[in-house]
């Protein structure tokens, strides 16, 4: 029985086929022009009259040996990712596909990681990249997806961290096969996030993906780096790469732009400032990435013997050099600010919350110059306010500090004569005696509750130190609510052993954020800590399994303090403002009644855990047992209740 | 009584008689509770150890005359607990649990703190 024109009509009736109906001339590769030709062969079989008791249509074609979304992978695999994140969605099914099984190399560079949700994508990669310098891609819908990443896209933006995020949209109706997919397509996709992103596109073709794809890792990697958006339209991934296209497809080429460094006469004027100053004082916000921007930051602070406040943003500074945090910036008379986003308020004091009314004052004393070395200035947005007040400085130079640093140290030593050298070392021996003064009152500090149930921050970071001391290890979790115990005990010395926080403060972060480092720290045999507020865990605990599936070594220690803290603090200065129910700010800033149990949680996960620890005398056989499990290459977890600070 | 005990020694206090650091009236364990229920551990520790947002102040640094001072109007970031929500009696309670809190041991005697200096 020949397929007749009876079949054609089914096909033509069917809603699944309506799209490829109004295509004149069905675009078919070469495999597929053979099944159609294949109506016109002899008279079948009994078995084959069998199998044609319901024929498929003449039209219908089933396979192609090169769906866009393979070419698609060709252009990422390109761009030599690691990984890609991502919780699986229709509209990026067909490059899921094509990553999964691409030929020579499948789920490898990248590999899939299977999340849980979005904002664990985006966080994983947040934290990936400020461990390994590339960025990671992430996948999802345009749509539901999209929204999911949202805040963790924020958080990278005001991180300034790169992600390259990519979107599966159906932007022709005709092909929507349903309410499903009508609600997971949108006109433009990135619109949503482009208020925090640094670029974005929807390309209508295969070559266009490709150059914007391109163009996209360029764009997100020039400093300051920053997320960016590709929309990879669903039936261009999954229809067959077009025959006019075949042939004449390139990967374009990728060459990254050298990051921005300051301005000749501009640097040699800092570095006249700087020499000339009698109290010259670093700033240091995201000032390094590399080794080599730590060892810049070192050289520099040394040649000049001048005391560097770091802001914490990234790996800075050796916490236990003398020059660490010695300084005062209102003895300062020049103060060399390096990325910091935060700059206004490095040098100003305003009337805290507990106080009606707002008084802002100036901590650096009159006639101080400031220059700032400030990658911020080459890019900026209106919406999201995340580029903070507006601070006054002498001299501004546009560019990457860490790139600017080589210029300006070797501008420095140019106009270092023999007497400024003995004034900086004389004010350098200053500095040690503060430097060691200050760790004397850390650890008398740490010494108070040291023995207290729930168990004090500074005992666990004192417990923590002295199992990883011996050990190559790596922070990758901000410690901001953890009263900074970790930085002002353990030894900070390597750029991949503290990483900062969240960027925009968007809780959440954590959890996921910590995966992606450890993850980047896995090939390097480091092993990875994460200090775990309880309130961001709860977010999207779910990366506990993506940890555990992908086998990624993390020790999590809960800072299971079981409130929404920083929150619960600022409803009780209000109760204590309005003078009424000072002991009713617990209510919806608490986490108890019934108190979460995290080390059941993570059993749940697949994940190795024990605890609710109390008694800080069980915690350093815990830890010991979790960092072995480590050691062996899997995530654990301990849950540790701890004080709330 | 509590009261008449605390304006007691306020007064001896405000007359000049030196502080001595002898048992405060008022209940450590209601105070310990208070320190709770009221929000002072929230920034000062459970044992009022201190921490980044708040002074250490178990045991107190300073005496209870001071410290109920110090909460009326406080200087800096702490948020003011005035006697409309909070009494000078709870205070003292509150000053006597912070008084029962153990002194730290010192550095030399905690072994995971010495190998830090
Ligand atoms: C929201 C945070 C917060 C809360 C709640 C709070 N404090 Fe404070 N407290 C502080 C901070 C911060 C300081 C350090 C000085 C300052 O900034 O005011 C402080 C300082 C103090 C001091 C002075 C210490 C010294 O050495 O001078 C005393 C006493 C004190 N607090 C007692 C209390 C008591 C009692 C309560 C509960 C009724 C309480 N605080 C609740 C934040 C807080």
């Amino acid at each position: 029985m020949k397929r007749t024109g009876t079949g054609r009509r089914n096909f033509l009736k069917g809603a699944a086929a309506g799209a490829a109906a109004l295509v004149a001339e069905p675009k078919l590769a070469k495999g597929q022009q053979q099944q159609a030709q294949r109506g016109t062969a002899p008279l079948p079989n009994a078995a084959q009259a069998a199998r044609e008791t319901s024929p498929p249509p003449q039209a219908a074609v089933y396979t192609t040996d090169r769906p866009g979304s393979d070419f698609m992978a060709e252009v990422i695999k390109s761009l030599g990712f690691e990984y890609v994140a991502a919780n699986p969605g229709s509209s990026f099914r067909g490059l899921h596909e094509s990553l999964i099984n691409f030929k020579g190399s499948p789920n490898q560079s990248p590999e899939l990681l299977t999340c849980c949700h979005e904002e664990s994508s985006v966080a994983m990669a947040h934290g990936y990249f400020k461990i390994e310098g590339k960025p990671m891609m992430i996948m999802a819908h345009g749509t539901v997806g999209l929204q999911h990443a949202s805040m963790a896209i924020y958080n990278a933006y005001a991180d300034r961290v790169p992600v390259y995020i990519l979107l599966g949209n159906i932007a022709d109706e005709t092909w929507r096969r349903s309410d499903v997919e009508w609600t997971h397509s949108v006109q433009d996709a990135a619109s949503m996030v482009r208020d925090f992103t640094k670029w974005d596109d929807s390309p209508a073709s295969l070559q266009h993906f490709a150059e914007s794809a391109v163009r996209a890792y360029k764009i997100a990697m020039t400093p300051p780096m920053e997320p960016v958006v590709l929309v990879a339209d669903a039936v261009m991934q999954e229809e067959p790469v077009p025959q006019e296209d075949r042939g004449r497809l390139r990967v374009p080429k990728l060459n990254l732009s050298q990051p921005p460094a300051g301005d000749a006469a501009a640097v040699e004027e800092a570095a006249k400032m700087l020499v000339a100053a009698d109290h010259p004082l670093i700033i240091a916000g995201r000032a390094a990435r590399t080794p080599a921007g730590l060892q810049s930051m070192i050289e520099l602070a040394e040649l000049l013997q001048a005391p560097v406040q770091d802001r914490r943003f990234r790996m800075n500074f050796p916490t236990r050099h003398p020059l660490y945090g010695s300084g005062n910036i209102a003895d300062a008379d020049v103060i060399l600010g390096l990325d910091v986003p935060d700059l206004w308020y490095a040098m100003h004091s305003m009337t805290p919350v507990n106080k009606i009314g707002m008084e802002t004052r100036t901590i650096t004393k009159p006639g101080t110059k400031v220059i700032h070395i400030f990658a911020g200035d080459l890019f900026a947005k209106s919406n999201y306010q995340d580029f903070g007040r507006y601070a006054e400085v002498d001299l501004s130079i546009a560019a990457d500090s860490e790139t600017t640093l080589p210029a300006l140290i070797e501008a420095c030593k140019k106009l270092i004569t023999a007497d400024r050298k003995r004034a900086f070392d004389e004010r350098g021996k200053k500095f040690a005696e503060t430097a060691e003064r200050n760790r004397q009152r850390d650890l008398d500090a740490a010494a108070f509750g040291f023995d207290a149930s729930p168990i004090s921050t500074a005992r666990v970071s004192a417990e923590l130190w002295n199992q990883l001391k011996g050990e190559d290890w790596s922070l990758v979790s901000d410690v901001t609510f953890f009263s900074y115990w970790p930085l002002r005990l353990w030894d900070f010395k390597k750029h991949y052993q503290y990483i900062g926080g969240h960027g925009a403060y968007g809780v959440g972060y954590q959890a996921p954020a910590s995966v992606g480092a450890a993850l980047a720290n896995r090939k390097y045999g480091r092993i990875s800590v994460n200090i775990q507020c309880d309130g961001d865990l709860n977010y999207a605990p779910g990366v506990l399994w993506t940890a555990a599936h992908h086998k990624i070594p993390l020790l999590t220690v809960m800072h299971n303090n079981r409130a929404y803290h920083q929150e619960l603090m600022y409803v009780q200065d209000m109760a204590s403002r309005a003078e009424r129910g000072i002991d009713r700010a617990k209510i919806g800033t608490t986490i108890t009644d019934p108190n979460i149990d995290y080390a059941t949680m993570a059993k749940a996960y697949g994940m190795y855990s024990s605890g609710p620890i109390s008694d800080p005398k069980d915690l350093a056989p815990a830890l010991k047992t979790a960092i072995q499990v480590v050691k062996r290459g899997e995530p654990a977890l301990i849950d540790v209740v701890t004080q709330p600070r | 009584m509590k009261i008449a005990l605390f304006l007691l020694t306020a007064s001896a206090f405000l007359t000049g008689v030196a502080w001595t650091q002898t048992a405060p009236a008022g209940s450590a364990d209601n105070g310990k509770k208070l320190f709770v229920k009221d929000g002072c551990y929230e920034c000062h520790g459970y044992v009022g150890q201190g921490t980044k947002d708040g002074a250490r102040i178990g045991p107190p640094p300073l005496n209870l005359e001071a410290l109920i001072r110090y909460v009326r109007r406080p200087a800096g970031a702490m948020p003011a607990f005035t006697e409309k929500v909070l009494s000078d009696a709870d205070l003292t309670d509150i000053y006597a649990y912070l008084r029962s809190v153990p002194a730290p041991k010192a550095i030399k005697d905690i072994p995971l703190l010495d190998e830090l200096k």
